[in-house]
């Protein structure tokens, strides 16, 4: 079936090295890929896996402080390495083209979306500039943006995330090179939008024969991309198959592993029977200047219960947590704890209900202040709310490390900049716990990390929840997650509720439009999924 | 105590450099009353001596002793310029983190405050204030010290918001921490990297300045040295330099003399600052 002419790029024991601690250190460890023309190859990995470093080599290329250190890398019979630089530029951009995961940081602020178009054709002198202008709108329209004739004429802040990202492949297009790279385009987006891009993107590629490169961490969207997946672990190739033959029978453990990943399901606490819920939210209305962001929220959480709250970005999910925490005054409402009404500002609330309330942020690394080690940030919750010293402190901080499976000896004298992303998000779990909470918001705690290490995490948040009797409120947007931890769902829509309910109820129809929504967007491990949904809205249009 | 003497020993030639020359001038400071062959104000010799012993670098033009001016001058010039900046930063770094943290009117009012002081070019406005104040050292400490201080707070400000914006801030806030608390865990130890690096270039700046004023006259006043107004003093002497021979040449070298110590300091300070900062914004690699 692979024929010298039609085979593409041709990876060779590809060992690439990275430099940490004045050493070398392998990132990719002699990996084959053979790609042919036409032919999309899935990657994926968890974090540090190498699947990013393969794909930018793809290209010839490599990060700074990362070298090729052996193997070959021969694109349509050219050696890559140790090509000259100018070999290399007359084919990026023209022949093999990249396409990043943050299409908004990816793109010049300061340019219009059509001259960053047009700067790869003119440059390569595929085209003129006004050639470039009228196959930058026709492109435009392949990728189904809105207004594709004035679309280009807007700078990147005017445009959605997922507009953007699709207007990246378009530019990523423009030279109709053999070979695009995609790293995670979708993996900062929403279901709803992502089903948006998967679909244009897919359409694109294959309309114009084009091989490509498809790097996820996310299973079931490499499952709707991908003639082929390899899978790749710590520089190694785990396995490689036929999508198709990958997906309903896996060889290796690794892979059965990440396959199971999204079977998590936590046992259900046992119901307590009470009364009164212990937070509520009663009629809330907030704002951010003259922008209204949540509408009449009246919410309610009973103690022990995780509540689940789902919508896309900009539906008001964090502003609700912001309101709840006091850090945004509501213009209207109150949120009460266990029947009393607290003050709306953090500022004007006493130490123990502050201590009783905490909330865990999405982003681990911002989260925590990268000058401060474990010791301290884990120690001055400790001596803030409970007046805990020294040894008293010392003892607890190795209670609370043990607690998050972080051995304390190891890691209590770490800054965070020396822990994994997972390992970050564990901390801040333990610095949540050290005030000895009663009630934990979680806003998207698991969006940042990628499958194996997410459901790390929401285990761990399982266990704690039995063990101290918690209760979370569950910031997503993710569905997975939803159906693995969640007792009542919450949906909302641009800063109202539209749907709540248990969650079993809530994955049962009838749905509200909205819920159907986001529910059918969610991606599945079905090659045929993305096809079918496709067919399905068009059906009902 | 142990990790201080690694960062040290594994500093970079180009550090030691800058650390050996702040140690020698700085010794050269401090000692500078042993070191100096003849007194700091006193005429001891034919005016214009060229360079041989016992006027190593030969006499000004009243007859005093180069050599020992030079010395003194570092203890005058050093020691204020050190003394100013660090008054600048204690000003510019207090207010300016405090008004990032504070905001509204605080920010506001200190903000404005701030723009006017740096409407007026800083050289007329310290001009115009030290013919009104006199020109005493306490007098030009303090009005460059307000007036570097402007920049110090711009920068502070600006760090201190970008900081602000983190969610571990947003923690700190939640978990009920006070106003000093914040300002001194959380935003202090991240703005730490820039405020040193500005610190070195403030120093640099503001021991011109002091030069600058001395060169016009308003700073530090005869017959007091310093490395500015020894400038000035000679700066006339270029145009008369014979170079055909050695002798008459040093006389024309004269006033590179102060102004060559003024640029070793200079860029000695600013190669510390570096290896400062490198150690700061990379942690271990």
């Amino acid at each position: 079936m692979t024929d010298a002419t039609d085979l593409l790029l041709d990876i060779r024991h590809l060992t690439i090295e990275g430099k940490s601690g004045g050493q070398w250190h392998p990132i990719v460890k002699g990996v084959d890929l053979t790609l042919r023309r036409g032919e999309i190859l899935g990657l994926i990995g968890e974090s540090g896996a190498g699947k990013s470093t393969l794909g930018l080599a793809a290209m010839g290329y490599t990060k700074s402080g990362c070298r090729i250190a052996g193997g070959r890398i021969r694109f349509d019979g050219q050696d890559l390495v140790g090509a000259s630089a100018r070999t290399l530029r007359g084919l990026r951009g023209k022949r093999i083209a990249y396409v990043a995961q943050s299409a908004a940081a990816a793109f010049n602020p300061a340019y219009r979306l059509i001259r960053q178009y047009c700067e790869a054709p003119v440059r390569h002198g595929v085209m003129s500039r006004a050639e470039a202008e009228r196959d930058a709108v026709q492109l435009y329209r392949e990728m189904q943006l809105p207004s594709p004739d004035e679309i280009g004429f807007r700078y990147p802040h005017q445009v959605s995330g997922g507009q953007l990202q699709r207007a990246m492949t378009a530019m990523a297009m423009a030279c109709r090179p053999d070979l695009i790279i995609f790293d995670e385009p979708t993996t900062a987006l929403d279901v709803t939008t992502q089903i948006e891009v998967l679909a244009a993107i897919r359409k694109v590629v294959r309309e114009h024969h084009t091989a490509a490169i498809y790097i996820t961490h996310d299973l079931a969207v490499v499952a709707q991309m991908a003639d082929r997946i390899k899978v790749l672990l710590k520089g190694d190739e785990v396995e490689e198959a036929e999508t198709r033959r990958m997906l309903s029978d896996p060889r290796e453990d690794y892979t059965k592993s990440l396959w199971a990943v999204r079977d998590f399901r936590r046992s259900p606490p046992q119901p307590v029977p009470e009364a009164a819920p212990m937070l509520e939210l009663a009629g809330i209305d907030a704002s951010y200047g003259a922008a209204k962001v949540l509408d009449g929220i009246n919410l309610s959480v009973n103690r022990g219960e995780t509540v689940a709250v789902v919508g896309e970005s900009g539906s008001g999910k964090s502003t609700a947590a912001r309101v709840i925490m006091g850090l945004l005054q509501p213009d209207r409402g109150e949120v009460r704890l266990d029947g009393i009404a607290l003050p709306a500002t953090s500022r004007r609330r006493p130490k123990d209900l502050q201590r009783r309330v905490q909330m865990i942020h999405q982003m681990a690394d911002t989260a925590l202040n990268p000058k401060h080690r474990i010791r301290e940030v884990l120690g001055r919750p400790l001596e803030f709310f409970l007046g805990l010293r020294r040894d008293a402190r010392e003892r607890r901080i190795r209670e609370l490390l043990s607690m998050i499976e972080l051995d304390p000896d190891r890691f209590i004298d770490r800054l965070p900049a020396e822990l994994s992303g997972g390992q970050k998000q564990r901390v801040c779990i333990a610095r949540a716990l050290a005030a000895e909470p009663e009630f934990i918001i979680c806003d998207e705690v698991t969006s940042a990390l990628d499958q194996i290490v997410a459901e790390g995490i929401l285990r761990l948040l399982d266990r704690l929840q039995r063990e101290m009797g918690l209760t979370y409120l569950f910031i997503t947007h993710d569905l997975a997650t939803v159906r693995s931890i969640a007792d009542t769902v919450v949906v909302m829509q641009k800063g109202r509720i539209v749907e709540q309910g248990p969650k079993d109820a809530m994955f049962q129809p009838p749905h509200h439009p909205y819920t159907e929504l986001l529910l059918s967007s969610v991606p599945e491990m079905d090659p045929d999924w993305l096809d079918r949904v496709l067919e399905e809205r068009r059906a009902a249009c | 105590m142990s990790l201080v003497l690694t960062r040290f020993r594994e500093a970079p030639l180009s550090a030691w450099i800058g650390i050996a020359l702040v140690l020698l001038i700085g010794l050269a400071a401090i000692f500078a009353p042993l070191l100096a062959p003849f007194p700091e104000t006193e005429v001891v010799g034919p005016q214009y001596s060229p360079w041989a012993a016992p006027y190593y670098l030969g006499t000004d033009a009243l007859g005093r002793d180069v050599l020992s001016r030079m010395i003194y001058g570092a203890r005058n010039t050093v020691g204020i310029a050190l003394l100013t900046t660090v008054l600048a930063f204690l000003l510019g770094a207090a207010f300016g983190l405090l008004a990032a943290t504070l905001g509204g009117w605080v920010d506001t009012v200190a903000s404005r405050v701030v723009d006017v002081l740096m409407a007026v070019p800083s050289l007329i406005f310290a001009l115009l204030v030290l013919t009104i104040t006199g020109t005493s050292v306490v007098a030009l400490i303090l009005v460059i010290a307000v007036l570097d201080s402007t920049r110090v707070y711009r920068l502070s400000r600006a760090v201190a918001q970008g900081i602000l914006t983190m969610d571990y801030v947003e923690v700190a806030r939640m978990r009920g921490e006070g106003l000093f608390w914040i300002i001194r865990r959380e935003v202090l130890p991240n703005a730490a990297a820039p405020l040193i690096a500005e610190f070195g270039l403030r120093f640099c700046f503001v021991f011109l300045f002091i030069s600058a004023l001395s060169f016009l006259g308003l700073g530090l006043q005869p017959p007091i040295a310093d490395w500015g107004s020894m400038v000035r003093e000679s700066a006339k002497l270029i145009s008369f330099a014979d170079f055909s021979t050695w002798q008459t040449a040093t006389f024309g070298l004269a006033p590179l003399l102060p102004a060559g110590a003024i640029a070793i300091l200079t860029v000695a300070v600013n190669l510390i600052v570096d290896w400062v900062l490198h150690l700061a914004s990379g942690l271990e690699e």
